[in-house]
């Protein structure tokens, strides 16, 4: 019953103890204030005691000094709170511009994870230590939640779009990643390990097979032949639809005049529904692909889109 | 101000005697005490739900029920609790009985209508009851989509019916109470004048009437998905999950208030009577009830902050959450003050205050460690916000509860309970609410999701803690039960003013008459004027 017990979670990502400052420093804040009023009504509750119920208490109706005291000092105290806890949030949303991106996928009940090399894993999770790693991923049924405690991280898988959360882990070892939105009957079995390795372990660990398929990069390529895709996205951009060399990351304008910038949940819409957004000066004439590719797939094609860069070079944050 | 009361044979529990009477009485102190067997009812439904989990996470692995069985644990008592006892418990219960004698008042504004609000509460409460018999739900009391919608397979249609149904009884008693406060007050009883359970039952009404539509037309939503399968919340069908959450918390986030802010009205009075002396700054404790329900309508989003929300809408709902908590802060700084010089009376309903006062802080506090944004990530849908709203709706709200019960107990019964054994339901309750879920901050920081029917062994220890702890809760809350029925049989005649407090409910007999005065009583001074009675000054 005793084994492993502790109180405080182990601290295995730059994230970590940035946010367990934050928390440790709201604790010194609020316990003060906790043991100010304690104090204070104790010490009354004793002091002015009288069991007989006959007498009355000092005529004190108020102090408006003392109300404004006590509203704009724990306000001000807020105010320093929320800044505080405000930039270490855009820590956590924010992922750095150079990740080892890997996706996911929550479905009742377990976790799969794909790497960009064809790796695929279920409740399993291998990365290196050191290197900030993003994962994005989705639900295929309902809505789960990707989090995993040493980290200090965690996001709501939503079916229909993607979220990512991303990490840098700091600490060799095994580490709990739960399901933390509530998902039916075996909600807590989906559960899984994150294994965080040293560099070289990892390198043995990708070549050590498990793949089929190939790479995403190749999957996503037969995809894209096989799905027509190739028809009317050309390279040149002389096709129907517009040329996706280069579209990952860039600012995309729409035909209602609006941009959005073309990251993974944009690419996830326009290929599963289309309809959503169309590019300004292309008609919408590109059919939905809801139902005939799953979510491995969309993946592997995203991943495909993310390669095409001019002069052919991959993008840094797929390699 | 002590004048001697003359006592009728006659009250409003002897003028009738058949069942009949009880079940077709326009009476507003007759409707509170129905409302308090159902409420009564269904908190012990619901702590049979929650004995059963915490006995169940005992161990780390899930032994003693299955998980579709846990499952439906947890959330029979989430609706349970929520729907059938925090939200009507002070308002429904103590507010019926003590509002219109408080305010000099014969009756409620709409008589017939409040007895139809029972019905339709206890209707309400039925069509739940009769669908935990047919196997219950288990889609959480939050009811998330698209799990709701079209992937659970227990009894949601009539879950979902049955709070629809109940939540009519709010918007009518809300609407009620509101006309009441409004056009019901006696002679002299100005709006300053009001006693503050008065304002904050004035404010719980308004976020009744704005709020509860809302999750009825939400609730109407999901039956339609789940049973037409029109396309709203899930995407399979074209529509959007986090909407449902949008709508979902937009009532049930200020129903947080609806919980908290009648119990702390309570607070105001009880505190007021036991430290004999007016409470302290009565025009910011007034306000501070109207600032929280008003600012209570504009942080629904801050339990979406992992939902997908773009994150500057997440730094404005963390913003304004921040913002809500300072007049609780306000209130929670002027009872102390209140105590400050005066002739403080250790009875139990005042060491109900104690433990509110105890629990609220805590639970108050810890709303900010969730507001806060970076570190929000981490803990919520941990055992973190198990804690953090058990202390605050449970702890806070069921201590205020308590704390109103007690005290109003002689003017409804016309009887004393035994004073030590109150003081030892209040002892146990906040040593065994402390115990239960102190432990589980800890839990939810150290990352144990909730709702988790199997948990990993290194988090059994806190468990079993609070398991022991729920033991000792269960004992403390149902302590009253015994001595208060006792009470009724054998307990001393209280008298008309037992406590010796102002507030025109004490100026006539317990129990009161059907028509609550023998005349209209005119009012000429403020709530709480205990400094200007002939007595010696502490």
């Amino acid at each position: 019953m005793f084994s492993g017990f502790s109180l405080f979670p182990a601290q295995a990502s730059t994230l970590a103890p940035e946010i367990d400052n934050l928390y440790l420093g709201i604790i010194a804040i609020t316990a003060f204030f906790a043991v100010v009023v304690v104090i204070f009504v104790v010490y009354f509750a004793i002091k002015y005691r009288d069991d007989t119920g006959d007498k009355v208490g000092a005529p004190i109706t108020g102090s408006v000094p003392l109300e404004l005291g006590w509203s704009l000092i724990p306000f001000f105290i807020s105010i320093g709170i929320f800044v505080w806890a405000s930039v270490v949030f855009f820590h956590i949303v924010r992922a750095p511009d150079q990740t080892l991106d890997i996706y996911s996928t929550g479905k009742r009940w377990m976790w799969r994870f794909q790497h960009i090399d064809g790796q695929r894993e279920i409740n399993e999770l291998h990365v290196p230590v050191g290197r900030p790693v993003r994962v994005v991923f989705t639900s295929e049924d309902v809505l789960h939640d990707l989090f995993i405690p040493a980290f200090r991280v965690k996001a709501d898988a939503v079916p229909g779009r993607y979220s990512a959360i991303w990490f840098e882990p700091t600490q060799v070892g095994e580490y709990h990643i739960f399901c933390a939105e509530y998902c039916g009957t075996r909600h807590s079995g989906m559960v899984g390990t994150v294994y965080v390795m040293e560099p070289a372990d990892y390198q043995a660990w990708l070549s050590g097979g498990g793949v089929t398929g190939g790479t995403m990069l190749q999957q996503g390529e037969a995809l894209f032949t096989q799905l027509a895709c190739v028809t009317c996205h050309l390279p040149d951009g002389t096709g129907r639809g517009p040329s996706l060399v280069g579209v990952f990351g860039s600012t995309v304008t729409l035909e209602n005049g609006s941009t959005v910038t073309a990251d993974e949940s944009y690419l996830r819409e326009s290929i599963l529904t289309s309809q959503a957004k169309t590019v300004k000066g292309y008609e919408h004439i590109m059919p939905t692909f809801q139902g005939l590719i799953n979510e491995d797939g969309v993946a592997a094609l995203i991943e495909y889109i993310k390669s095409m860069q001019a002069g052919g070079n991959r993008v840094a944050s797929a390699q | 101000m002590e004048t001697t009361v003359v006592e009728s044979p006659v009250n409003y529990v002897n003028h009738r005697h058949t069942v009949a009477s009880w079940l077709l009485t326009y009476d507003h102190k007759r409707i509170g005490i129905l409302y308090l067997i159902v409420v009564s009812t269904a908190f012990f439904l619901g702590g049979i739900f929650a004995a059963l989990i915490r006995l169940e996470l005992t161990t780390p692995a899930g032994d003693l029920l299955s998980a579709d069985v846990y499952n439906r644990m947890f959330t029979m008592h989430g609706v349970t609790m929520v729907f059938f006892v925090l939200v009507p418990a002070v308002p429904a219960v103590l507010g019926n009985f003590a509002m219109p004698l408080m305010i000099g008042a014969k009756d409620v504004a709409f008589p017939k209508l409040n007895l139809l609000s029972w019905y339709i509460f206890t209707i309400g409460f039925i069509f739940t009851v009769v669908s935990m018999i047919l196997g219950g739900v288990d889609t959480g009391w939050t009811f998330y989509t698209p799990y709701s919608s079209e992937f659970s397979e227990s009894h949601v249609l009539i879950t979902g019916v049955g709070v629809f149904i109940t939540g009519f009884s709010s918007i009518l008693t809300g609407l009620n109470f509101m006309v009441t406060i409004h056009r019901m007050r006696a002679p002299g009883m100005t709006w300053f004048r009001l006693p503050l359970f008065i304002w904050a039952l004035y404010s719980t009404s308004l976020v009744m009437v704005l709020g509860t539509p809302v999750i009825a037309i939400t609730l109407l939503m999901l039956v339609f998905e789940r049973g037409l399968h029109l396309g709203i919340f899930d995407p399979r069908l074209g529509g959007d999950p986090v909407l449902f959450q949008h709508l979902f918390w937009f009532y049930s986030h200020p129903a947080v208030y609806i919980m908290i802010l009648p119990p702390m009205g309570v607070i105001s009075e009880v505190i007021a009577c036991f430290s004999r002396k007016n409470v302290f700054g009565y025009s910011f404790v007034a306000f501070s009830s109207l600032a929280i329900a008003v600012f209570g309508f504009l942080v629904w989003a801050h339990h979406l902050f992992v939902a997908g929300i773009s994150p500057y809408s997440a730094l404005i709902f963390s913003f304004l959450s921040f913002a809500v908590a300072i007049p609780s802060a306000v209130k929670t700084f002027n009872w102390t003050a209140t105590l400050y010089k005066g002739a403080i009376w250790w009875k139990t309903p005042m060491m109900f205050v104690f433990g509110f006062l105890g629990l609220f802080l805590i639970g108050g506090l810890t709303g900010l460690f969730l507001a806060s944004l970076g570190l929000d990530i981490h803990l919520t849908d941990t055992y973190f916000v198990v804690a953090h709203f058990h202390y605050i709706m449970v702890g806070g709200a069921i201590m205020g509860y308590f704390a109103g019960l007690h005290y109003w107990w002689p003017k409804m019964t016309g009887r004393m309970y035994n004073d030590t054994m109150g003081k030892l339901a209040a002892m146990l309750i906040f040593v065994g609410f402390n115990l239960t879920f102190g432990p589980q901050f800890i839990l939810g920081y150290l990352g144990m999701p909730r709702r988790y029917h199997v948990y990993p062994p290194e988090f059994q220890v806190l468990n079993v803690l609070s398991s022991a702890g729920a033991s000792i809760l269960a004992v403390g809350y149902a302590l009253p039960l015994f001595y208060f029925l006792y009470s009724l049989k054998y307990g001393e005649k209280a008298g008309a003013n037992p406590w010796k407090a102002t507030g025109l409910e004490w100026t006539t007999q317990s129990p009161p008459l059907a028509e609550n005065f023998p005349a209209t009583p005119i009012v000429t001074e403020g709530a709480y004027a205990y400094s200007k009675r002939e007595m010696k000054v502490a």
